[in-house]
């Protein structure tokens, strides 16, 4: 029961840290129609970024810093690249951002080496800050939910209370309108890449100290991030906040109760096969809920996508 | 017509045999591992001790044969059994006689077995191949053949020596083990559940589990359960980033026993542990970085710490390859004869530069030699690693591990 809240907590930091990469991606897509593939490499830069910082100035203003970096250059990638291929159409788009996230992971290589880095969490959240039979949960851990919230509120509220947020807001559904109203189209596009790619740099940051900084932390996550929008429904900050918790909790308690699924297939009424050697459903049977945890988002989305083609909180189709 | 032919066939004949006379100068030793890829880091490293082995412990003392140098040749085999059966022909045809190699037990299976058949065929052409890292134990026992040497102590026989560490330990009393879900991991929770059951009836295995490979992004879950199962010590055979997020985060939750490691150190992995891994992390290996174990030894790491300020001597055997092949050249009276020299290496006895005796077990061809627990700390650490302040401090010494562990192998000796 203890392990029930201890496991609650765990799945709210690892959703509130794949809802600071999605909601940005989430965004993007929305307003370009493309996925950026190289999202999840803007995570991991902002990660690096914020080690190196953090080597002359602290971890504090590596955080301060790391994320604007990675803003600046992400806005950069979106006025003097994606602007460009634009013209050419989708497909372009999507090899654009592909290669870009193929050439982030070797400059990566290139600059820091191939093995992890120490990137650390800094000395000052380095305690315990509460403990529930015997697991302790890191001050680091409230830490991370901390940001993550305040960040959640903070977009919340310039994008639904604030000039500027109706205005991107228009601009993502009604882009032409938008512009004959004597609005700069391009600059929000941009403006909203760069925060976009910002905020995953903010994740990158503060996730790097507990789930390592090393050359592949964007493929590991990468896809992932593509399945919570998908859920969650394009271009809504909801669906995505939603669905990243969702995909928090599942993959935790997955990897947490080893639930064989000889037990489930048995409460179902199946019957155990006699020549369990010779059965060819034999991994089916052998199965535990750990080694499928990791295919669960997948699955559900392919069920998203059956039932509800334009996800969870989604006004159009993917 | 038949004239141009033969007078090719001469020049042919003439060119091969003024090249074998040019290449029998130094003794060619392709090193035959990944140079590109995600294991790149790993196989770099490796080729730098190696290079840094025969330049000082070989060249530098005079060479072989009363003045034949060594050489490293290295091949790239991006970690792939096929493309090292490739190189391992370029490198023969290059006049290798002895080839290296160690990331990999998949690789390892398909060089032996290449190897095997090659010399068959090739009688004037044989070659060894000196295994200094792949520890699948099947290589020196059904897959062994009389070409194949093994410098590290297989997986069986470091858990072995990690089993009588914990079995001494009376506060060990449940144990958890979790792997990657492949071979290795597979052998590695086969073997400790198989030994701390001879060893210890009385300690529990509370969990033994395998994850997916590379795909795991955050440990905590896995972590939370090792804690709730009340585990004294956790087993594992992970490696790379896998190894560095299970580490962090079972002890960033809480967990304060040891964890017993095969791969919980050097290519960054012990810089970014720091102070979290303390006291906590052990790891089971040969060769003794700390305390030194002599004046030798220490300025071989100051030498090669001043060649490659960014290495570390994370494979200590490799100086052993390089030393004992020496050895046996010397023995043997030649290093063209890879036979007689082979049939030197059986049985040798040599005093490594990290200390110890060792033996070739002439059986199986797998290296008898003391294995360490080391733990992972920056108290009295002279020589770190990743230049990080931290390094691995011996604790135990298992001497000549595994001596009397059996084997299946049977060989055809020519």
């Amino acid at each position: 029961m203890d392990l029930i809240f201890v496991n609650l907590i765990d799945g709210l930091v690892t959703g509130l840290l794949l809802f600071m990469l999605s909601a940005g991606l989430t965004l993007i897509f929305s307003m370009m129609g493309v996925l950026n593939f190289a999202h999840a490499s803007f995570y991991m830069l902002g990660a690096y970024f914020a080690y190196q910082i953090s080597l002359a100035l602290g971890f504090w203003m590596g955080l301060l810093l790391a994320p604007i970096i990675v803003g600046v250059l992400g806005a950069g990638v979106e006025r003097y690249g994606l602007r460009r291929v634009h013209q050419y159409g989708h497909v372009p788009e999507l090899i654009f951002t592909f290669g870009l996230a193929l050439l982030i992971e070797e400059v990566v290589q290139f600059v820091w080496g191939k093995n992890n880095v120490p990137y650390n969490t800094p000395e000052i959240l380095q305690f315990s800050a509460f403990a529930i039979a015997g697991n302790s949960i890191p001050a680091y851990k409230i830490f991370m939910i901390f940001i993550s919230i305040s960040i959640f509120i903070g977009l919340l509220f310039i994008l639904t209370k604030t000039r500027i947020g109706m205005i991107i807001q228009a601009a993502l559904s009604y882009p032409r309108t938008v512009e004959t109203l004597g609005h700069n189209v391009p600059l929000i596009f941009m403006g909203v890449f760069g925060v976009g790619t910002g905020l995953a740099g903010v994740a990158g940051v503060i996730a790097g100290p507990t789930l390592g900084t090393f050359p592949g932390m964007a493929f590991v996550l990468g896809s992932i991030v593509f399945v919570t929008i998908v859920i969650g429904g394009l271009g809504s900050l909801w669906g995505a906040l939603v669905a990243s918790l969702m995909i928090g909790w599942i993959t935790t308690f997955a990897a947490s109760y080893n639930i064989r699924f000889e037990d489930i297939l048995l409460a179902v009424g199946f019957s155990m096969p006699e020549n369990m050697a010779e059965s060819p459903f034999r991994d089916i049977w052998n199965m535990t809920t750990p080694q499928i945890g990791p295919i669960l988002p997948y699955l559900l989305m392919v069920i998203i996508l059956v039932v509800r083609p334009h996800g969870l909180f989604g006004k159009r189709g993917a | 017509m038949r004239k141009t032919t033969k007078f090719g066939l001469t020049t042919a004949i003439a060119l091969i045999m003024g090249s074998s006379a040019a290449l029998a100068e130094t003794v060619k030793i392709a090193f035959i591992d990944p140079l590109s890829g995600p294991f790149a880091a790993t196989g770099t490293n490796g080729l730098h001790q190696f290079e840094f082995a025969v330049e000082k412990l070989v060249n530098e003392q005079g060479g072989v044969l009363g003045g034949t140098k060594f050489e490293i040749l290295s091949y790239d085999n991006k970690t792939s059994p096929q493309e090292s059966l490739v190189q391992l022909q370029v490198a023969i045809d290059q006049g290798a006689k002895y080839i290296v190699q160690g990331n990999s037990s998949g690789v390892a299976h398909a060089l032996t077995d290449a190897i095997n058949k090659h010399n068959r065929r090739n009688p004037d052409r044989r070659v060894l191949f000196l295994n200094y890292s792949a520890v699948d134990p099947a290589l020196t026992n059904d897959a062994c053949n009389f070409w194949h040497f093994r410098f590290d102590a297989n997986a069986d026989m470091k858990m072995d020596a990690l089993t009588d560490v914990m079995a001494e330990d009376s506060s060990i009393q449940k144990v958890y083990i979790i792997g990657q879900d492949y071979s290795f991991g597979q052998a590695v929770s086969a073997a400790a559940n198989a030994m701390l059951a001879e060893k210890r009836d009385d300690i529990e295995v509370v969990g033994d589990e395998l994850h997916p490979i590379g795909r795991i992004q955050d440990f905590t879950p896995y972590a939370r359960k090792i804690i709730a199962s009340g585990a004294d010590a956790v087993i594992t055979g992970n490696w790379g980033s896998d190894m560095l997020g299970l580490g962090r985060a079972i002890l960033e939750n809480g967990f304060t026993g040891p964890i017993y490691t095969y791969y919980g150190a050097a290519d960054g992995i012990t810089a970014a542990f720091g102070e979290t891994g303390k006291g906590s992390l052990r790891l089971v290996a040969e060769g003794q970085i700390n305390p030194p174990v002599s004046d030798r030894a220490s300025e071989y790491i100051e030498a090669f710490k001043a060649k490659h300020p960014d290495g570390n001597i994370s494979q200590p055997r490799i100086t052993n390859v390089i030393e004992m092949l020496a050895k046996a050249i010397d023995e043997a009276g030649t290093a063209d004869d890879v036979v007689a020299v082979a049939y030197a290496l059986a049985g040798l006895e040599h005093e490594g530069l990290w200390g110890g005796n060792m033996i070739m077990r002439t059986e199986d061809h797998q290296l008898i030699q003391d294995v360490h627990i080391h733990v992972h700390t920056n108290e009295d650490i002279t020589f770190d690693f990743d230049n990080s302040g931290y390094g691995l401090m011996s604790e135990n010494n298992i001497v000549m591990a595994g001596m009397d562990s059996p084997t299946t192998c049977q060989m055809d000796r020519p």
